[in-house]
Order: structure tokens, then sequence, then C-alpha cells
């Protein structure tokens, strides 16, 4: 269960040294693309050595790894595998990629004998990944679907807009498949920093389609993330009531009962649990 | 005269350059030297005697890193000085 997931390039000092200072629910150190290809081995060097110095308790911690379609990907992977990390985030994602991955990984928690699994969140970011989204959710090591508009758009040969049309689908995909089998539904990184207004746009839309967290690049957006992916104060106030009166005495031997004149039966009780299992994580109440 | 090099001049990162010599030869350039120098000089003898390396050249160049960067940026570019004797 996630809100906000915070990209940090691994190799930045600076930016390492912050990771958990932050309010994110997840750090996603990132050896992929805010690396320069020269650079590949100083950030790997770098973050394992951060990661030993460092526990890392309050946040999950993620690795965003090179594409295991080059000699990268699989040098990360075997570098950076211990009982530090939490999960994998695997671009370029595919179901061969997959279990590839999760193969290697299977291997690697052999040989160290690691007490934990290492889960993986594949990044959804070409044509190819959408229409095999429900598949590659459905891998028992898949906690979450990131969307990766940005490459998408690149596959799609179409402009990223802020209205984000284009990826209508491919957001729908991603949470379809997600919530099909009660993964995470991550949604894409807004990447204008600077407009406050239009990141609360485009993640109340996304939370509107179902994207249960959104993934970000700046840590000025962690606080707008964190509040809408949250349930409501008043959502938590119904649900609260909606557990009281399931509680009822009159209540608790029927299937459904009235509330303010509203019908409430198992799908809007098993709902309310949910937003009051989430505020209780979150530490709402 | 082979040299690698690791890291850069930007805040909480260091630039280490080395070079393969005769003798130990240690260079600190740091804006906390007098606060860390000698904290700076443990974590690079430390680091080379974890990798066995006695006759080296450092030269870091500190804007206030942290031991493990320190540690990792040496690390880096000493394995970048192996792989520049090996080509």
């Amino acid at each position: 269960m996630r809100r906000s997931l915070l990209f940090i390039p691994a190799n930045q000092p600076g930016m390492l040294q912050n990771a958990d200072v932050f309010e994110a629910d997840a750090v996603i150190f990132d050896l992929e693309d805010a690396v320069f290809a020269s650079e590949k081995d100083a950030a790997l060097e770098l973050l394992n050595a951060f990661l030993d110095a460092i526990p890392l308790n309050k946040v999950e911690v993620m690795v965003r790894i090179n594409g295991l379609d080059t000699d990268q990907g699989l040098i990360d992977l075997k570098h950076i595998v211990s009982e530090k990390i939490d999960t994998i985030m695997l671009p370029k994602a595919n179901l061969d990629v997959l279990n590839s991955c999760s193969d290697i990984l299977d291997e690697l928690e052999l040989n160290y004998q690691m007490l934990k699994r290492i889960s993986i969140v594949p990044i959804i970011e070409d044509a190819d990944a959408c229409f095999h989204a429900y598949e590659i959710a459905k891998h028992p090591r898949v906690s979450g679907l990131l969307l990766g508009a940005e490459d998408l758009a690149k596959d799609l040969e179409v402009e990223r807009t802020d209205a984000s049309f284009e990826i209508f689908f491919a957001r729908s995909q991603v949470i379809y498949a997600a919530k099909a089998h009660q993964k995470d539904a991550i949604d894409t990184p807004y990447v204008s920093t600077k407009n406050e207004e239009g990141l609360i746009l485009d993640a109340k839309y996304a939370k509107s389609l179902g994207m249960n967290a959104k993934a970000c690049i700046h840590p000025n957006q962690i606080d707008i993330i964190n509040e809408i992916f949250s349930p409501s104060k008043a959502d938590i106030e119904q649900a609260l009531r909606i557990i009281k009166a399931m509680d009822d005495p009159n209540n608790k031997e029927k299937g459904a009962f009235s509330l303010d004149g509203k019908m409430i039966d198992k799908p809007i009780i098993e709902r309310a649990l949910k937003t009051i299992e989430k505020a209780k994580k979150y530490q709402l109440i | 005269m082979m040299i690698a090099r690791c890291g850069t001049i930007e805040s909480n990162d260091c630039l280490i350059t080395v070079q393969r010599q005769q003798a130990f030869e240690l260079k600190i350039d740091s804006i906390v030297f007098d606060q860390f120098g000698k904290q700076i000089e443990k974590v690079i003898k430390d680091t080379l005697t974890s990798m066995g390396i006695k006759h080296i050249y450092v030269h870091i160049q500190d804007k206030g890193a942290l031991d493990y960067t320190i540690k990792a940026r040496l690390i880096t570019a000493l394995k970048r000085l192996e792989k520049t004797h090996a080509s």
C-alpha cells in the first residue's frame, strides 16, 4: 500500500543522504535514466556504500535498475540485491523480462541466503506491455505496476500533454490489471516540477480513475501526492459511521442495511474497511 | 602516465584522482579540512588497505562528502584505473 514514490538519482550524494528525510512512502534509487552511461559504475558503487552505511527503516527501498536487455541491468541486479532493499523497479517490462528478473532474484536470494523476498514493480512503458499488463500484474513477485508515460508516448509517437488524453487507455490498463490482482496501480510522474496546480489536477484525475499511488521526481511533490492519495477526513468519518452501523445488533444479521437513506451492502462495507486500514497506516486516525 | 577519476566537485561530493606510483602519496583539499581532515585520511587509508593497495597517488577534492561517498568514489576510481591498465 503506497501513495508516493520519490525518484532519487543514485549518483547524487546530496540527494541520497536526504532519502528518508522526505515523507515519501517509497524511495526509488534510480540507476537508469538519471545516470549518464559513463557513470553507471560510480552510481552503483555509491548506492551500495550508502545502503551499507545508512539504514532506511521508515521507507520502502526500491531500486530502478537498468534494462535487462543491457549488460548493465544484470550487473545492477547482481550487485544491488541484498536485505537492504525491498523492491526492484523493472524498466521496459514485458513477460519475458519479468520472468528473467524473477529467476535471477530466486538465484540471488538463495545464494545470499536471504530471508527477505524482493518484490518487483514493472514499468509499463510501451504498447506491448500495456496489452500484457494483466499477465504482468499476475506474477507473484509483482507488488504493483508503474505507468511510464513519457516512454510510452515515445513508443506511440504522440505528444505528452497536460490533459493526458493520450494515456487514458494505458492508465486504464494499468489500473484494471493491478486491481484485478490486488496490486498497486502507480501513476506516472508529473514532470513539471514547478506547476503545483497542474500536479494537483493530474493526481486527482489519476485517483478518480483508480490509481492508488503516484511516482514523483521532486520532493516538493510529495505532500500534495500524499494528501490526494490518502483518505479524506470526510471519507474516514463516513467509513467509521458505516462500521459503527454494521456493528449495530439490528443490522448485524442483515446482508444489507440502511444508513442516511442509502443502502449499505458488502462492497460498501469492504471499501469502508479499506479506508480505515489506509487511515491507520498513514496515521490519520 | 595513467590516471583515473571519480566523483564531482558538487556539494556533498568529492572528486578523487588516482595514479599508480612507487610510493604512497595523499593530497587532501577539503572545505572541511580543519574539522575532518584526519577522518578523510583514515577513510582513504582504510579503503586502500582493504583493497590491498599500497603504492598509489590519491588526490581528493572534497566538498563535504560523507565517509561512504569518499569510500565509493575511491573504489570506483581504483577500479577504473585497473581497467585502464588492463586495456
